[in-house]
């Protein structure tokens, strides 16, 4: 049961994917798109996870985790170029 | 050892003066003498032996796979050539001292001159061939500097250039006959392959190695046709050419002939190359000199004259003429170096060196007109000095040989003699004697002591070696002939031979006939100037400079600074090159199954696709680009994870989030949009190209994923030595902390140097200038950017993340040895978790709370890192060999304490201060264009107010 779940869950992730990258194409504005980028990351988190599961190793819990800390950060950083010009001030 | 202390120690002396001449000059020329003096005393201690029919022996192995060995002999012409370099190379160190001027940079002169003299001992004492060809491009290349000394006269520079052009080709094609000696006798040492005439000799190979060995001696000792560089090399300062031009570098050709003469000579071709071209040389080179006005020239001249009369008493081959040659040579070194130092000091003193502007210098400068009196005398050949022992000798030898007609040989050397004489008398009759003048360009008189005391003992020792040969130097010319033609040689050296010796005819012929020539001197200048005569420089300048300006103009076509044109041209040949190596081959289809391609992988690949072909596409918005760019990171990071690469992974996900942020910051000073600046045919151009070498490397790729390794690869041994040899259970950390720990150790080196220039280069920024008003403009343009600098929230959340990430950090150093992570991704953490309180906090507030300064931290990993790998020589491993231990301290479980973990402490000291160094030299930047930093670090405590 629990490989078609993995199965299915992964083709989920693999859309969701899709349609951050679709969301990124339309923006309108780059805020939608630096959005879009971080959600990819989400996703991306979600797959590396699952496929861990999948394969039964936890050798790349340390991938997703290191994603989840400092995924974040770009999108910050983006958000503070925006609004500030400058990212370090 | 000695051999190779002798032969390092003028190395180890160039380094001396440079630092010195701040003590003084006096200082400075004793220390740079001491050290040339300790080398003749060392060679001295090795000279019982030598004499005593022994060949003392060092032998260093350095890439033996590829024969180069830095193998020394030292044997009887070792010895004189060695004992000639330092005995007076220490002379020209005394009348260097006193002939530069004080204008003249003394430290840089004998840092030159100490380099040349090391490279000259390293020539002779070489017994490896490979080893010789090195010191002997090193003589070429220190001789350059020494002849070009005097930057500021073009014609030094000109000589400089001819010289290093004439004597480097030839050294070039030395190479390759040397190359293809050693490939005929089995060996590149030369105790072996002077053991091999017969095989050498019999060789099909034997006249293009010849031909080409002899380029290179030829072009070095200035023989004909390539005699045309040493008088233009006579722009270098008087001691130089008194050292090279005279005593040393010249007679390195010589030294070549005379070492390989026992393989080489007693062939006809040897006999018919070497023979013609010496006498030739001996002949002209005579009768220039005698129509130069110029002192050195003259010289000059007389020089390339005299060495081709070396090169034909060589190129006989008999075993007595190569000792006559052995004679002539000390006999040559002793007058015409004491002859160009006292020209040296007619033109210190009398501010010319013009013949014509010369005369009755006898009155004014009795000391020197003896020393160059009994010098040019024995150049002239005229008993008792020692010139005319060797002309005797060489003169009977040329009597007994026949070139072509009995007769030619005989008449030609004669009629070089009587040259020789003729301009030996010019130099005398024309500089010093006559009457005194008054229209010197200054009024000379006699120099100092200093400056003469070393011609004095050279021409001491042409009188004595003039007046009693056989107890002053029969021994060193039996020992260096007996070297040379490879069986004990007795040389009898006599002022008389008999009034039946052709020898004596043919002396008195000469002597005459110079005088003659000196009584006609007018009447033959005029003559002279009247023949019109190729002038070499002209000759030389227009091959040359058809030559330098084909090498301009394809330069010009490959490189005209353009990097879309290098890049360009880079990438078609190598495309070329692999497309015609793949057409040249039979190929077969993959045999390694393929991975089932899975919806997931489908998707993230049709990602990649996209993000990178939106880059190409829409590259001139520079934000958009970078948000693609951001996708492209994300998909490798995955496909480092997918594909069972969790290191890479880990490294690329920390590297991806510090990427970001540094070029937002540098994004921050550019137009968000750049325009289309090239032309749509050119566009599709370099399409085609991209397309094409993209094509090209996916192609490769495929085809080595497809197909097993052709050969073992080495991975297999790394997996299995990962733990049993460096005690790790990840391969991938073991391999960049231990197997292949001298890299990364390189690696970091680069990256903290590459940090420090990002920093020098924003202080230059910093500093007034245009970049730094441009820097302030931009600030002005800045408007409508949201008020919140420090939002609460951010604030907030990245100190509470701190501490996390730091453990996370830590965690992943620790886990490196043997599970994902290691000293750079655990550097990158802590970047990443500082510079997130950079944003959110501020520059300000976070430098507040930093008492670690970047730099510092840089040094730091260096320094850790390099303290690791030189601790394992306090345990007799080599460098960065590393160790392990196991141990139990309770109540933790048992855990391992490795030397590598050090080592990797290094590392993540390197990487954390190098990122921080370079955010914070940009952020800087921004800091400068007008954006203030809070002058109050935000703190909970403390809110910032207003803005």
């Amino acid at each position: 049961m629990i490989t078609y779940a993995l199965a299915f869950a992964l083709v989920c992730f693999g859309l969701g994917l899709i349609l951050n990258l679709w969301r990124l194409i339309l923006g309108p504005t780059v805020a939608d798109r630096v959005l879009a980028l971080d959600t990819m990351v989400v996703n991306v988190i979600a797959i590396i996870v699952l496929y861990g599961i999948q394969t039964g190793l936890g050798i790349n819990f340390e991938a997703a985790m290191l994603f989840a800390m400092t995924g974040f950060v770009g999108t910050v950083a983006f958000c503070k170029f925006l609004l500030r010009g400058s990212v370090i001030e | 050892m000695t051999l190779a202390l002798i032969a390092a120690l003028p190395f180890l002396g160039a380094l001396l003066p440079g630092l010195l001449i701040r003590a003084g000059r006096t200082a400075c020329a004793t220390v740079t003498g001491s050290v040339t003096a300790l080398a003749l005393a060392l060679l001295a201690l090795q000279a019982p032996a030598v004499l005593r029919g022994e060949v003392v022996q060092t032998r260093i192995e350095w890439l033996p796979s590829l024969g180069l060995n830095a193998n020394f002999m030292l044997d009887g012409l070792g010895l004189l050539f060695a004992g000639l370099i330092l005995g007076i190379g220490l002379l020209i160190i005394l009348y260097a001292r006193f002939y530069l001027s004080k204008s003249d940079p003394m430290g840089v002169f004998y840092t030159y001159l100490m380099l040349f003299q090391g490279a000259m001992v390293g020539i002779v004492l070489s017994d490896n061939i490979l080893l010789l060809l090195i010191f002997w491009e090193l003589t070429s290349l220190s001789s350059f500097l020494l002849i070009g000394y005097w930057k500021h006269l073009p014609e030094g520079r000109q000589g400089a250039r001819m010289a290093l052009a004439v004597t480097g080709s030839g050294g070039l094609a030395m190479i390759a006959g040397m190359l293809i000696l050693g490939n005929i006798a089995g060996s590149y040492d030369l105790s072996v392959i002077l053991t091999q005439k017969v095989v050498i000799q019999a060789s099909g190979w034997y006249l293009p190695a010849l031909i080409l060995i002899l380029l290179g001696a030829f072009t070095k000792s200035a023989q004909f046709p390539f005699h045309f560089w040493l008088p233009h090399a006579m722009a270098a300062p008087t001691p130089v050419s008194a050292y090279l031009h005279s005593a040393t570098m010249v007679k390195a050709g010589i030294f070549l002939m005379a070492r390989m003469w026992p393989v080489l000579a007693g062939t006809p071709e040897w006999f018919w190359i070497v023979t013609s071209a010496g006498l030739i040389t001996m002949v002209i080179g005579a009768k220039i000199a005698f129509f130069k006005d110029d002192l050195k020239a003259l010289l000059a001249f007389s020089t390339v004259s005299h060495l081709g009369l070396i090169t034909m008493l060589l190129g006989l081959g008999t075993a007595k003429a190569a000792t006559v040659a052995i004679f002539h040579i000390i006999n040559h070194a002793t007058f015409k170096a004491a002859l160009f130092m006292s020209a040296g000091i007619v033109d210190h003193e009398a501010h010319t060196r013009d013949l014509r502007r010369l005369g009755g210098l006898r009155h004014l400068m009795p000391v020197t007109f003896t020393i160059a009196g009994i010098a040019a005398l024995s150049m002239a050949g005229i008993p008792p000095f020692n010139g005319f022992l060797s002309k005797e000798m060489m003169l009977e030898e040329a009597a007994h040989t026949a070139l072509g007609p009995d007769w030619l040989l005989p008449v030609l050397a004669t009629i070089g003699a009587l040259f020789s004489v003729a301009y030996s008398f010019r130099f005398l009759a024309h500089g010093f004697l006559g009457p005194v003048r008054d229209d010197y360009p200054h009024k000379p008189h006699d120099p100092g002591f200093g400056l003469w005391a070393a011609p004095a003992l050279l021409a001491t020792l042409v009188v004595i070696i003039g007046l009693a040969p056989m107890a002053s130097a029969a021994w060193l010319v039996d020992a260096a002939a007996s070297a040379v033609t490879g069986t004990a040689q007795e040389v009898h050296i006599k002022h008389w031979h008999g009034l039946y010796s052709p020898a004596l005819w043919m002396s008195i012929a000469a002597v005459g006939g110079g005088f003659a020539m000196l009584a006609a001197f007018p009447r033959l200048r005029a003559m002279w100037d009247g023949t019109p005569r190729p002038e070499a420089k002209a000759i030389f300048d227009a091959i040359v400079e058809p030559l330098a300006a084909g090498a301009r103009a394809l330069t010009q076509a490959l490189h005209n600074g353009s990097l879309t044109r290098a890049i360009a041209i880079a990438t078609i040949a190598i495309t070329a090159t692999a497309l015609w190596a793949f057409n040249s081959g039979t190929h077969s289809p993959g045999t390694r199954e393929m991975l089932a391609i899975t919806p997931v992988t489908a998707i993230a690949w049709g990602l990649l696709m996209f993000a990178t072909l939106g880059v190409a596409l829409i590259h001139r918005n520079r934000l958009l680009s970078l948000i693609l760019i951001g996708i492209i990171g994300l998909i490798i990071s995955l496909g480092f994870a997918w594909l069972s690469a969790p290191d890479l992974a880990l490294t690329q996900i920390t590297v991806e989030v510090v990427t970001v942020v540094f070029m937002l910051l540098a994004l921050n000073f550019l137009p968000k949009e750049t325009p289309r600046e090239s032309s749509p045919v050119r566009r599709i151009r370099d399409a085609v190209i991209a397309i094409g070498a993209g094509a090209g490397i996916a192609g490769l790729a495929y085809a080595i994923m497809t197909r097993n390794f052709a050969f073992p690869s080495i991975s297999a041994y790394h997996l299995e030595q990962s733990k049993p040899g460096a005690g790790g259970t990840n391969a991938v950390n073991t391999i960049i902390v231990d197997f292949r720990g001298y890299d990364t150790f390189g690696e970091i080196i680069v990256l903290g140097i590459a940090a420090l220039l990002i920093y020098a280069l924003a202080e230059a920024l910093l500093k007034p200038g245009p970049a730094n008003d441009a820097l302030r403009a931009m600030a002005a343009t800045r408007t409508g950017l949201a008020g919140d600098r420090h939002p609460l929230l951010m604030v907030m959340a990245t100190r509470f993340i701190l501490p996390v990430a730091m453990m996370i950090g830590v965690f992943i150093f620790l886990r490196g040895h043997n599970l994902p992570g290691g000293g750079f991704v655990a550097g990158l953490v802590f970047a990443i978790a500082t510079v997130m309180q950079y944003m959110a906090s501020g520059l300000g507030w976070t430098e507040a709370r930093q008492r670690i300064d970047h730099h510092a931290l840089i040094g730091a990993g260096v320094l850790t890192a390099a303290a690791a790998g030189v601790g394992s020589w306090l345990f007799g491993a080599p460098f960065l060999a590393s160790s392990y231990t196991y141990v139990h301290l309770w109540p933790l479980e048992e855990f391992e304490l490795a030397t590598a973990a050090i080592f990797d402490l290094g590392v993540f000291l390197c990487v954390l201060g190098a990122v921080l160094l370079a955010l914070n030299s940009l952020s800087r930047l921004a800091r400068r264009a007008g954006e203030t930093v809070s002058a109050d670090p935000y703190s909970v405590d403390r809110p910032e107010g207003g803005n």
